[in-house]
């Protein structure tokens, strides 16, 4: 929702990264308020995947120019650890595979991490495991996968859902999701995408990174920006992403002086 | 490999102190001399001294082997001391009369003797250099039968018993280093544990080299009579010297019908700086008979420490339905050389052995798995289930994995599962997005990793190896 005054939770002015030399991002800029859902949309390749690891602080980029400040703070100072603790998250694409270690021991230990960081009290395994189930219900899942190994024989849904339940139990202030439609059925897409508006508030911020229109049916953005070629090339309202649908992406390289000079 | 995992693996050994203490050192060199000097300091009788001329002419005959996926110079055995011992002020009668700087020596290893024997219940017979200082429960372990003392004492004490069984599982002539240790053997730990008698305690022995150019040949003959069951441990450490010291040990086990022994090892010898100069050469041979009918014999291992390690504890499981294990986790860094795996070989019927194998390779390191599966024309109904990981930190280790499946039998089931996989970037970085620090990443993924071999350790070791781990890859251990 866009809200009349609400504070600024992200800025990015001018960024620019690269990775092993090659420039991917090439000048991004963006304001993101409480309260909004914005939509990243692009091809593959447009740099929309990399701006999420910027933001998050993934090793392997480098930040060549620009800020990025994140409740007033200067994100690219920070590892990304501290990024996560200061209340940034991303649901990844591909969530990796831990064997041999309980999805429940990691989604405590994260949970207790940020909790210290908050100055809020942490839980033992007991309470853990009775908040855990009650955030669990959201996303209408199975008790055994909580002591299933991390992600590991997941299916690509499981996999999602447990990615978003981390959200939920890790109350983000801005949360980025990368791809979360991919590899999702319908049913699955469904279950998500009402977690994840449950879980919108006031106080908080989403971007979603996304190759289609689909996910925005059931999550509906504030704002959809169109990347390429590493820059954002239009912005505009949730009608935009219809119109991509539509028109698509080969359109906007023809009308994106026209139209991003009309919405600025 | 990042900075943040280079820096995780370049931290200095805690073990490496050397304690202050008067020992009673043999010169170096090994000739008959030597051996008849060993046998006579050790007051022993005159059928152990044959047994050790006789290895001793066996290994004259025998090469160093040449096959091990290890690399190093070759070892004078000339320049070694084949005997050294703390001097004992006098006879110990109380665990109170040990040296105290040797009391204080196992407390910087983190192993306060006494408090941690009365409070876990662990029965402790430490050796120090190649001498068994003091045995803690022995009385109370004696009112259920049990023997459990330093070797010397038991060849002794209980010489039908030793004469019995020494070298019927590893004969003299077993290989080079067996035979080397048959010849010069110091001390080591003996445990009987008569017929029916479950082992009321963990049994724990605590190996430690502390004189430098001496090397370490302890035995240990362990012995469970039908129906009995005994959960053995031992530890390992030893200080950093620049030279290469050597460890050639015998372990064997025998297990009548219904018996059970289950033999756990955490090893963190000295392996050595990050350059890869000093450290410990870890040659060990550990064999369990499974004589009797349904008997078991488990090996559990965490090996850590030790320039090269290159050991096989095996099962011979003689005995119809008996049972052998192998859990192993061997984990190197910096220059370390591991060549390690078990054998399983299988005479009775219905034959059952188990082989979990994690290795785990971080700097300039190479991790060998070499196992041998051999299942015997009498063998019927026997099964083997083998799974070999690899886990590769940073990029310039390596990990081999050498499996030797030998069958004679048609109604044998054999399996075989290896996979490798990396701690990369993008791990870490899943981590840190959770808000987890890499030191605690890599501690969780490898801790993970191992979970299969961890818990088939006794609760204590398992906690320890845990943190032996998380120490070891922060790179503070070896």
């Amino acid at each position: 929702m866009i809200i009349e005054n609400s504070k600024t939770i992200l800025s990015v002015q001018g960024l620019c990264a690269s990775i092993n030399g090659i420039e991917i991002l090439k000048g991004i800029d963006l304001i993101i308020k409480s309260g909004e859902i914005h939509a990243i949309m692009g091809l593959n390749g447009s740099g929309k995947s990399t701006f999420a690891k910027v933001l998050t602080g993934h090793s392997d980029y480098e930040v060549t120019a620009g800020s990025i400040t994140f409740e007033g703070n200067n994100l690219l100072e920070l590892p990304p650890e501290e990024r996560a603790r200061a209340g940034l998250f991303l649901a990844f694409q591909y969530p990796i595979e831990i064997p041999g270690v309980a999805n429940t021991q990691f989604l405590r230990l994260a949970y207790n991490t940020i909790q210290a960081q908050r100055g809020k009290e942490e839980l033992d395994p007991l309470e853990f495991d009775d908040f855990v189930r009650e955030k669990m219900k959201l996303l209408e899942m199975k008790p055994d996968f909580l002591d299933r190994s991390v992600n590991e024989g997941f299916s690509g849904g499981e996999k999602k859902r447990n990615e978003i339940l981390q959200m939920a139990i890790l109350e983000p202030t801005l949360s980025i999701l990368d791809e979360m439609d991919s590899g999702l059925d319908i049913d699955a897409l469904r279950i998500v995408a009402n977690a994840v508006n449950h879980l919108t508030n006031k106080d908080n911020a989403t971007i979603l990174v996304t190759h289609y229109q689909r996910l925005l049916d059931y999550i509906v953005p504030d704002y959809v920006h169109v990347m390429q070629g590493g820059r954002i090339v239009m912005t505009g309202g949730k009608e935009l992403a219809l119109e991509l649908e539509t028109r698509g992406y080969d359109w906007v390289q023809t009308n994106r002086q026209s139209i991003s000079g009309a919405i600025a | 490999m990042s900075a943040v995992l280079q820096s995780l693996v370049n931290q200095p050994y805690k073990h490496g102190f050397v304690t202050d203490i008067d020992s009673d050192v043999a010169p170096k060199g090994l000739n008959e001399e030597i051996i008849r000097l060993i046998s006579s300091k050790k007051n022993e009788p005159e059928w152990l001294l044959a047994f050790r001329l006789k290895a001793y002419q066996h290994w004259l005959t025998m090469t160093e082997p040449s096959w091990q996926n290890v690399h190093y110079p070759k070892i004078d055995f000339q320049n070694i001391s084949y005997y050294s011992a703390p001097k004992p002020k006098k006879k110990l009668a109380s665990m109170d009369e040990v040296d105290p700087e040797l009391l204080r020596t196992f407390e910087k290893l983190g192993v306060p003797i006494h408090e941690r024997a009365a409070l876990a219940g662990v029965a402790v017979d430490v050796i120090f250099d190649s001498v068994s200082v003091t045995t803690t429960y022995k009385q109370k372990l004696a009112e259920v039968g049990i023997i459990f003392c330093s070797i010397s004492e038991a060849v002794h004490n209980h010489p039908d018993l030793v004469q019995k069984y020494l070298g019927t599982v590893v004969p003299v002539g077993d290989n080079y280093f067996a035979a080397l240790n048959s010849a010069v053997f110091t001390d080591g730990s003996f445990c009987y544990i008569p017929k029916g008698v479950k082992c009321p305690m963990d049994l724990s022995t605590y190996f430690r080299i502390n004189t430098e150019g001496s090397g370490q040949f302890e035995r240990t003959l362990i012995i469970a009579e039908e129906g009995a069951s005994v959960s053995y441990l031992e530890g390992c450490t030893a200080p950093r010297f620049d030279t290469n010291q050597l460890h050639a040990a015998v372990v064997e086990l025998i297990a009548m019908d219904d018996a059970d022994i289950k033999y756990s090892t955490v090893q963190n010898w000295y392996a050595g700086d990050e350059k890869g100069v000093g450290g410990i050469y870890n040659f060990v041979t550990k064999r369990g008979l499974a004589k009797g009918r349904n008997s078991r014999i488990s090996w559990t291992q965490v090996e850590t420490g030790s320039a090269i390690t290159w050991k096989y504890p095996s099962c011979i499981l003689r005995g119809d339905n008996s049972v052998g294990e192998f859990y192993s986790v061997a984990v190197t860094n910096h220059f370390q050389q591991a060549d390690t795996g078990t054998k399983m070989i299988h005479l009775g019927k219905n034959t059952r052995s188990t082989i979990v194998s994690k290795g785990i390779s971080a700097g300039r390191s190479n991790s060998s798995y070499r196992g041998l599966v051999r299942v015997a024309p009498t063998a019927d109904g026997a099964r083997n289930y083998s799974q070999c990981d690899s886990m590769l930190i940073g990029d310039q280790c390596g990990a081999h994995t050498f499996p030797y499946i030998q069958v004679n039998n048609n109604s044998a089931v054999i399996e075989h599962e290896a996979s490798t996989s990396k701690i990369g970037e993008d791990q870490l970085f899943y981590f840190a997005q959770r808000g987890i620090d890499a030191e605690e990443a890599v501690s969780i993924i490898i801790n993970g990793f191992c979970k299969d071999v961890f818990q088939q350790l006794p609760m204590e070791f398992a906690v320890e190896a845990t943190k032996l781990l998380s120490f070891k890859l922060e790179g503070s251990v070896g």
